[in-house]
Formats: structure tokens, C-alpha cells, sequence
């Protein structure tokens, strides 16, 4: 494609159908991924149910304001994220870059955070495995909170990591001049992939580490 | 325009409302209601995913096929939990897999069967 920002694939009518087919199957891809972490909800809640003690006591050794500050962040993100694409629909070149880079900010001191608590973790011995230690009465069951920690917050991260990448990518794009007014598909797309990953933050963090603080 | 644009204020609205529930919830969360400590968490939760989705991702102005595919994937996440929970909670002298009751040793392995 000689020219993207004028381009509609020969397939569709109009840049408007274009979009609609792009933000439809961005949606599809979402929803697959609400399925993937679903099937994690669904073993936090079976397990939950069998061990509250055990879940509680590991919840408790968690760090409210750590995760709280994480979750804030993460909203801060989401915001510029949102700014991105609302400077890229009124096509302001500079703020796109502008608000992509504060999102990566945002991103980076988010998995700062969370590298600083699993550091914890391993020096408390709170990493499932052989050298797993809990002084709480429910050592063997926390164990199984803590794997469902480190595998839900881990994949979380990941997406993170993935999303901070392809941030990068859309900086350069938009660097380059590939978005206008008329195309800012991608900046659009992965705005939604962004906020879907904070969305699973706001179900993580109360389920994590607010369940069983009272 | 192909897409519809949101005004400033209402990311900001958004912005500000998402906070303000994130410490609320941060506060009910040392407050003992019991049972419904994980009900009110998740309901705040809830709202916040609602605000995100409606404004930040722009679902209030998508198109009612990207609503329905939404609301679809949202009933099939339904049923999954429904279901599931459906199964492990109507079993409940059966501990849901590598659980163990506490303080019990785990079952033992039934002997190898020699073949000769």
C-alpha cells in the first residue's frame, strides 16, 4: 500500500466499514482472552471455596498500598491510552507520541512495582515450590494461593510486556507519520487491548489482595 | 471520522470516577461485612470493568453487532462459572483436584499391580 492514509482495502465499501471490521475482530480477539483468564477466575473460585482460611492468610501477606499504587497507575495509563486515540482521531501527531510515551511510563513503573513485590516474595519464601516456607496454619493450602497469584498476576504481566512492545512499534509508527484523522485504526485497536489488560488489574487486585483483609 | 470521538471531560469524569472507586473499595475492604466482603469487592470490580468498557473503549458508541459479540462473550464467561461452580459446589465431600483435606495425609496410591 503506496498511500495508508487514504487506503480502504479493495474489500470493503468505505474507510468506515474498514473500521467496524477491524474494531469487531480486535473485540473477538478480547473476548478469547476473557475466556483464557476466565478459566483462571474459575480455579481462584473453586479453590477459594474449598481453602478461605488458607486464601485469606496468603491475601494477607500481600501489600494493600503496593497493590493499590499498582492499580492507580494502571488507571493512569488507561487514561493516556484513551488520550492517544482521542489525539489520534483529532489527528495531533505530537500528543499521540506525547501520550503513548506517558503510557509506557505508566506501563514501566506498574511492572517496576510488581517486580519489587515478587522480589519480596522470594526472599519470604513465598514462591511455590520446594522451598516454599508459610508460617501461617494453612501452609500447604496458601501454597496454592500463591501459585494462583504468581500465575494470574505473571500472565497479567506478560500482556503487560507484550502491550509495552508493541507501544513502541506505534511510537515509531506514528513518529513516521502513519496516522491521520482518516487512519488511526491500529492506535484505536490497541487502545482497546490496553484497557482490556487493566480491566483484568480491577478484577486482580481486590480478588488478590483485598479478599480476607477485614 | 470514523470513529466517535469522546470528549476530554468525560475521560476525565472516567479518570477521577475510577479512582475514587478504587479507594473506596480499598476502605470497604478493611471494614468486616461478613460474607458479603467478596460480594461488595466484586460489584465495585464490576463497575469499574463497566466504566472502562462503555467509555474508554468506546462501547456506549460501537455498533450493535461489536455490542451483541460482547454481551455474547460475556454470557458464554457466564455459563462457565455458572456451570463449573454448578458441579464443585453440589460435590462438596469431594476435595476439587490436588486439594486435600487438612491435616489428613493424602490418600494412598493403590499398589502397583505385579503382572506376574
Amino acid at each position: 500500500m503506496a498511500n495508508h492514509s487514504s487506503a480502504v482495502a479493495h474489500q470493503f465499501d468505505d474507510a468506515e466499514q474498514q473500521f467496524e471490521a477491524s474494531s469487531l475482530g480486535m473485540w473477538v480477539f478480547l473476548l478469547t482472552e476473557v475466556m483464557f483468564f476466565g478459566g483462571l477466575f474459575i480455579g481462584y473460585i473453586v479453590y477459594r471455596t474449598a481453602y478461605p482460611e488458607a486464601w485469606a492468610e496468603g491475601s494477607n501477606t500481600l501489600d494493600v498500598m503496593l497493590g493499590g499504587m499498582n492499580t492507580a497507575v494502571l488507571i493512569c495509563s488507561s487514561l493516556t491510552m484513551a488520550l492517544a486515540v482521542h489525539a489520534a482521531q483529532t489527528g495531533n501527531r505530537k500528543l499521540i507520541i506525547l501520550f503513548l510515551v506517558l503510557t509506557i511510563v505508566f506501563g514501566a513503573v506498574f511492572l517496576g512495582v510488581k517486580a519489587v513485590e515478587y522480589s519480596h516474595k522470594f526472599h519470604e519464601h513465598h514462591v511455590p515450590g520446594p522451598s516454599f516456607q508459610f508460617e501461617g496454619e494453612h501452609s500447604q493450602a496458601a501454597q496454592l494461593f500463591f501459585s494462583f497469584y504468581f500465575a494470574m498476576t505473571g500472565v497479567h504481566a506478560v500482556h503487560m510486556i507484550i502491550g509495552i512492545g508493541y507501544l513502541l512499534l506505534l511510537i515509531y509508527q506514528a513518529w513516521k507519520g502513519l496516522f491521520t484523522a482518516d487512519y488511526f485504526t491500529p492506535v484505536e485497536m490497541f487502545g482497546l487491548y490496553w484497557h482490556f489488560v487493566d480491566i483484568i488489574w480491577i478484577f486482580l487486585y481486590p480478588l488478590l489482595y483485598l479478599v480476607g483483609r477485614h | 471520522m470514523v470513529s466517535h470521538v469522546v470528549s476530554l471531560k468525560i475521560y476525565i469524569s472516567i479518570f477521577l470516577a475510577l479512582l475514587a472507586m478504587t479507594a473506596l473499595t480499598i476502605q470497604v475492604a478493611f471494614l468486616d461485612l461478613g460474607p458479603l466482603n467478596v460480594y461488595v469487592a466484586l460489584s465495585i470490580a464490576v463497575f469499574k470493568a463497566l466504566l472502562v468498557v462503555l467509555f474508554f473503549m468506546h462501547l456506549r458508541y460501537s455498533s450493535s453487532l461489536t455490542k451483541l459479540f460482547v454481551v455474547s462473550g460475556v454470557l458464554w464467561l457466564g455459563i462457565l462459572i455458572a456451570l463449573t461452580i454448578s458441579d464443585y459446589f453440589t460435590r462438596a465431600w469431594q476435595n476439587p483436584p490436588g486439594g486435600w483435606v487438612e491435616g489428613v495425609e493424602a490418600a494412598p496410591q493403590p499398589p502397583a499391580v505385579n503382572p506376574h
